[in-house]
């Protein structure tokens, strides 16, 4: 993989090594993740501007996308995988996902109760059970 | 102290105090990556301000009245062209193709600085209309997260800038090259915030 390096890589060189095969990635990574970028931020775009669907569906269906792309982006621009430094960007990143799922979570569902449970107010009396 | 015991076979060690070599610059991307993550977790917790607070208008105007969706979208479009390109200036980097570096990073340069002009513009026109940070806990949330995003794109708009100078003056050396691996990193996950923006900030925000 790294035929290609000219010289004046010197020692870091195995920095490079170190994510795992792929390199910095290749033109055909970078164009397959534009493309993909692309496509899976026009639909959800088009599917709030044009509403083809209740907003219910449309709210779940832009997260899928965004969750996609996220991962896209991961993959193609960030080269993501689980053997770069060995292993320990994975490691880093599993870890901080597990922190901001328990973030947003916890937030959310005390917040959301916390809000319930607030004394009734006029313009919020849409919310009491 | 030496942390030794002898036995029949000599001594042990238990552990090791001897120095390893540390080329320069052999932990940085390591470091950088967590460096990242912990910028991750601000960006979580705005994000989980935003999703607490962004119901609460205080009577004042929503994300229906205010967000613009094609403009939106061309600032998304700014972002991910600048996040092709800058993939083009690494691949340029690899082929040690050094002008062709600075054009493309130049190129992302200015779609980083189309993107913040555009929002600033947005920033503008709001806080123009009177939907000022002050106005609600949506608006505090909203220029929070979306300006803490933004600042970034700034400071990585300099950092561009100051690694063009780098490069055009010392070329693609070693120390170059981890800067541009460094800021590449930071570049697309400043494109993968984004993506959270505006499908939970603008797209989400028009259901409401």
């Amino acid at each position: 993989m790294n035929a290609d390096h000219s010289p004046v890589h010197g020692h870091a060189d195995h920095h490079h090594a170190d994510h795992g095969g792929s390199g910095h990635g290749t033109m055909r990574d970078y164009v397959i993740g534009f493309l993909l970028s692309v496509v899976l931020t026009a639909i959800p775009f088009w599917l709030v501007m044009a509403r083809p669907f209740p907003a219910g569906v449309t709210a779940a269906l832009i997260v899928a996308f965004a969750i996609v792309q996220m991962v896209v982006h991961m993959v193609y621009f960030l080269h993501m995988n689980g053997k770069s430094e060995g292993g320990w960007t994975m490691t880093a990143l599993v870890f901080t996902l597990i922190l901001v799922v328990i973030m947003l979570t916890g937030s959310l569902w005390v917040m959301y109760h916390l809000n319930a449970n607030m004394m009734p107010m006029p313009h919020d009396m849409s919310q009491m059970p | 102290m030496q942390n030794q015991a002898m036995t029949a076979a000599g001594p042990v060690s238990f552990y090791d105090l001897d120095e390893h070599a540390h080329p320069e610059g052999h932990s940085t991307m390591l470091g950088f990556w967590i460096y990242l993550m912990s910028d991750c977790l601000i960006f979580a917790i705005l994000f989980a301000c935003y999703a607490v607070l962004g119901g609460n208008l205080a009577a004042g105007p929503g994300p229906k009245d205010l967000f613009d969706l094609p403009l939106v979208a061309v600032n998304t479009a700014m972002l991910l062209f600048s996040s092709i390109t800058y993939g083009f200036a690494m691949l340029a980097m690899q082929r040690g193709a050094k002008s062709a570096v600075l054009g493309w990073l130049a190129v992302t340069g200015l779609f980083g600085a189309v993107f913040l002009g555009i929002e600033l513009y947005e920033f503008h026109h709001l806080i123009h209309i009177g939907a000022t940070p002050q106005r609600s806990a949506f608006l505090s949330a909203f220029f929070t997260l979306v300006g803490t995003h933004g600042l970034h794109v700034t400071f990585g708009t300099i950092w561009l800038v100051t690694l063009m100078v780098q490069v055009s003056r010392h070329g693609l050396i070693a120390a170059n090259q981890r800067r541009l691996m460094c800021l590449s990193l930071f570049w697309h996950f400043l494109d993968v915030i984004w993506i959270g923006v505006f499908t939970f900030v603008y797209l989400m925000g028009m259901l409401r």
